[in-house]
């Protein structure tokens, strides 16, 4: 297991385990993720990854027979207790799918929802809200004199920037991606990775990629999924140069998956 | 994908393996030109530089292109670079060899019956044995023939200072073959870099197998006496 000195465990898994009835997708997981770094987790169809990346904020609850199993807690709190505000989880956890799902309405609007949701009024405090959170997906320079546009009628990168920016606007503990980037073109999907490095530091983001390259850009740590096991956690430079697991080694040279 | 790079890894191994044959046959005939002061050896060796310099460009053209072209990773990215690498002290050795084959042909000219005072046989076999090995060891990924390349290098060292001291002795009593003895301990001194890039090929195909580098921790290499 792989050990930040200086960072502090933000998510941590214990025998995590998340089944679709009797099948159990993501098996006894144990892994613990450091605050203010880029995770990123691969492996092939099917072997647990964005189950496990939608059991951080509670998404398989509305899969029916889906269940957990063991502890999932983030900054201590154990995800899976009862009595746990998935609401108030949620505002906690941002998320970002794989393809950019802004709202029917405008620019403003879309980054503003949230924090306006959690009791934010002051029209003020909000543009700046908005602003902040547009600077920091680097999209500011983009839309800032179009706000009150629809943000259906920006570009795919653009609105998958808009939605990292949605989700940064209520300050979550934890980012999680979805294949942030496989529905974009590679000059918006460099500009998605180049936002990763941004954020990095600043959030704690677990991203879920088919694109092993750019798990290999992005990440400072990579976990490697198969069959619902995690086979391997470790630095990016090290799963990439010489992964202990021979099934890492295999799956990422291509030999299989 | 995969099938793709795997390919490119096979025509990249295979590349190398002919550099190597051809490398080892051009030291071969350095030595064999020396020993028996073969003129139109020599200069063989001299001519077909010009093969292994091709065949080491052509070789790194296409390790570039199988980088950019499929950015592999890990035991791939590792023996793509370890290709490279060997491919570069393939090189040297052959440009080596060249510098043998010229201290031959000048020993050819000169005096045939001029005695030397010393036999390069050992040192020759040895550095041969060395080369041969350490490209048997990246056929084979074999680690442990890999180490004993390492382990030799030290021996070779001790014979290039045994013909130092030797040439130093034969310069005292013999001034007037001054000229035959420096290109003597030139030739020493040669196969003396041929053992070391033995060892930098047998290191780097450890690294390939084991992802460690070890080079730059001779002393793992060298018997007690040796370190003394």
């Amino acid at each position: 297991m792989v050990e930040f000195p200086g960072k502090k465990d933000l998510l941590t898994a214990e025998n995590f385990s998340v089944f679709y009835g009797s099948n159990e997708a993501v098996r006894r997981v144990s892994l613990d993720i450091p605050e203010g770094l880029v995770t990123s987790i691969i492996g092939p169809s099917g072997c647990g990854k964005s189950t496990f990346l939608r059991a951080v904020n509670r998404m398989n609850d509305l899969i029916p027979r889906c269940r957990a199993e063991g502890a999932l807690r983030l900054d201590g709190q154990d995800l899976y207790e009862q009595g746990v505000d998935v609401v108030m989880l949620r505002k906690t956890v941002g998320m970002v799918f794989q393809k950019p799902n802004p709202f029917p309405k405008s620019i403003f609007d879309n980054i503003s929802f949230g924090p306006r949701i959690h009791g934010l009024r002051d029209r003020s405090k909000l543009a700046a809200v908005v602003e902040k959170s547009l600077r920091q997906a680097a999209l500011w320079d983009e839309v800032k004199d179009r706000l009150g546009d629809n943000a259906l009628g920006l570009s795919g990168g653009q609105q998958q920037r808009l939605c990292i920016a949605r989700a940064i606007a209520v300050k979550p503990k934890i980012l999680l991606m979805d294949e942030p980037a496989s529905a974009l073109d590679p000059a918006s999907t460099s500009r998605i990775e180049d936002l990763i490095a941004e954020l990095r530091g600043k959030y704690t983001i677990l991203i879920v990629t088919h694109n092993m390259q750019q798990a290999a850009r992005v990440s400072d740590l990579t976990a490697f999924f198969y069959e619902g096991n995690l086979i391997e956690f470790d630095e990016t430079s090290r799963i990439f140069t010489k992964p202990r697991e021979k099934r890492t080694e295999d799956y990422i040279t291509g030999r299989f998956g | 994908m995969a099938l793709h790079i795997r390919r490119e890894i096979e025509h990249l191994k295979k590349d190398i393996l002919m550099e190597g044959t051809v490398v080892e046959e051009s030291l071969f005939k350095a030595m064999k030109s020396l020993e028996t002061r073969d003129a139109a050896m020599a200069r063989e060796v001299i001519d077909n530089d010009v093969t292994i310099d091709h065949m080491e460009v052509e070789l790194e053209e296409e390790c570039l292109k199988a980088l950019a072209l499929h950015q592999p990773v890990a035991i791939d990215l590792r023996l793509i670079i370890t290709i490279m690498k060997i491919n570069n002290d393939l090189e040297r050795v052959g440009d080596l060899a060249v510098n043998i084959a010229e201290r031959a042909l000048f020993l050819a000219h000169s005096d045939r019956d001029k005695k030397t005072p010393f036999d390069f046989s050992a040192m020759a076999e040895k550095t041969r044995e060395m080369l041969g090995k350490s490209l048997d060891a990246l056929v084979n990924e074999n680690t442990a023939l890999a180490y004993e390349v390492c382990m030799a290098d030290s021996e070779v060292d001790r014979m290039n200072r045994e013909i130092f001291l030797k040439v130093h002795e034969a310069i005292r009593t013999d001034p007037g073959n001054v000229e035959c003895l420096i290109h003597m301990l030139s030739v020493s001194r040669h196969m003396e870099r041929v053992a070391d890039h033995a060892t930098n090929i047998a290191e780097d195909v450890i690294y390939m197998i084991e992802g460690e580098i070890v080079r730059h921790k001779a002393e793992n290499f060298r018997s007690p006496d040796e370190q003394l």
